[in-house]
């Protein structure tokens, strides 16, 4: 196995029961809209993103139509477009490749995996996601197939993935110039537009505070 | 064909298509300057987005609940250099014992006392 693959699995170590907690909630919320096993273990399969997976069963829980919950989880995917533009570098071949390499896109990974002049490591990216989808379609099935009763909010598995997010904002702060300045200013649009937009708009507008941020580092 | 299945399908070509975006855009040719380095540079932005809307977001309205006193452990811990581990139980177990200091108040009627107090 690849030296830097390996590492990459290592890195998402903290967050493996995390993910796979995560997935059995997911499951758990797709049995109780009357889901069957096999439809919440194809999702995190073939759309494999929870973001968006729990915000259109949210729609549908919430007695929302199949427009409005497609809607919902589209929004909620929107950030993977400045995502996919970062990752881009670490992805090899032809286009076909590209697109299919771009799948294993997912926030923590990139964040990750990504130093603090921009560059992405292919092996901390293709690892970190490797290990994460493991645990998050091996969740999903755990929850679709076997009733926990809990979405594991009791030991506040909710707060992990941010926890770690601003653990990562502080210890390896990324990206070009200014990184803490560019960072409250993201922080500061998410506050304002989260009461205002649909779920999902926030985090993609919040990328609009690199402008804060893209004077060349001295 | 059920709602569940069509909405799997739908979804699975959107975000192919979303993700596939910028690796099939970027991949092969340079980004103009400007570009690469507002990308570069929006990374804390983004993560920052993340961290907002993950501890202050709920059915898309602001709120103040146990989450947000979690990640203020969290920054605590990360103040004191505490390790990614710690800072992860840190934020996992405040949330945890305030909802379960809720949960129990709210069964025992204390609230409701509470609020008659004040």
């Amino acid at each position: 196995m690849d030296a830097t693959l390996r590492d990459g699995m290592r890195a998402a170590l903290p967050l493996l029961l995390p993910t796979l907690l995560i997935g059995v909630s997911f499951g758990v919320a797709a049995r109780s809209l009357g889901w069957g096993v096999a439809e919440p273990i194809v999702m995190s399969i073939v759309v494999f993103s929870g973001s968006a997976q729990f915000a259109s069963t949210g729609v549908l829980a919430a007695g929302g139509g199949l427009g409005a919950a497609i809607g919902a989880a589209t929004l909620a995917n929107l950030r993977f477009l400045p995502l996919g533009l970062l990752t881009a570098p670490a992805t090899r071949g032809n286009a076909v490749q590209r697109a299919f390499e771009g799948q294993l896109t997912v926030d923590a990974s990139v964040i990750l995996a990504t130093d603090e002049h921009g560059n992405v490591s292919r092996g901390l990216f293709i690892g970190a996601t490797i290990a994460q989808a493991a645990c998050w379609i091996g969740g999903t099935a755990l929850g679709a197939a076997v009733d926990l009763g809990s979405d594991g909010s009791e030991i506040g598995i909710d707060v992990i993935f941010p926890a770690f997010f601003l653990y990562l904002l502080f210890a390896e702060a990324h990206g070009g110039a200014h990184p803490y300045r560019v960072a409250a200013g993201g922080a500061l649009i998410a506050f304002v537009l989260i009461p205002l937009t649909p779920a999902g708009i926030p985090v993609v507008a919040a990328t609009l505070a690199a402008v804060l941020g893209m004077g060349r580092r001295r | 064909m059920s709602t569940a299945w069509t909405l799997i399908g739908a979804l699975a070509v959107i975000n192919f298509t979303i993700k596939a975006a910028g690796p099939v855009i970027a991949g092969r040719r340079e980004l103009p300057d400007l570009a690469q380095r507002f990308i570069t540079a929006s990374v804390p932005a983004l993560v920052a987005g993340l961290i907002v809307t993950g501890t202050f977001a709920s059915d898309g309205k602001l709120v103040l609940d146990e989450r947000a006193a979690g990640i203020g452990a969290a920054a605590l811990a990360l103040v004191l250099r505490a390790p990614l581990l710690v800072v992860l139980v840190a934020a996992a177990g405040t949330t945890a014992l305030l909802r379960a200091a809720r949960a129990s108040c709210t069964a025992h009627g204390l609230s409701e006392r509470l609020r008659a107090l004040v």
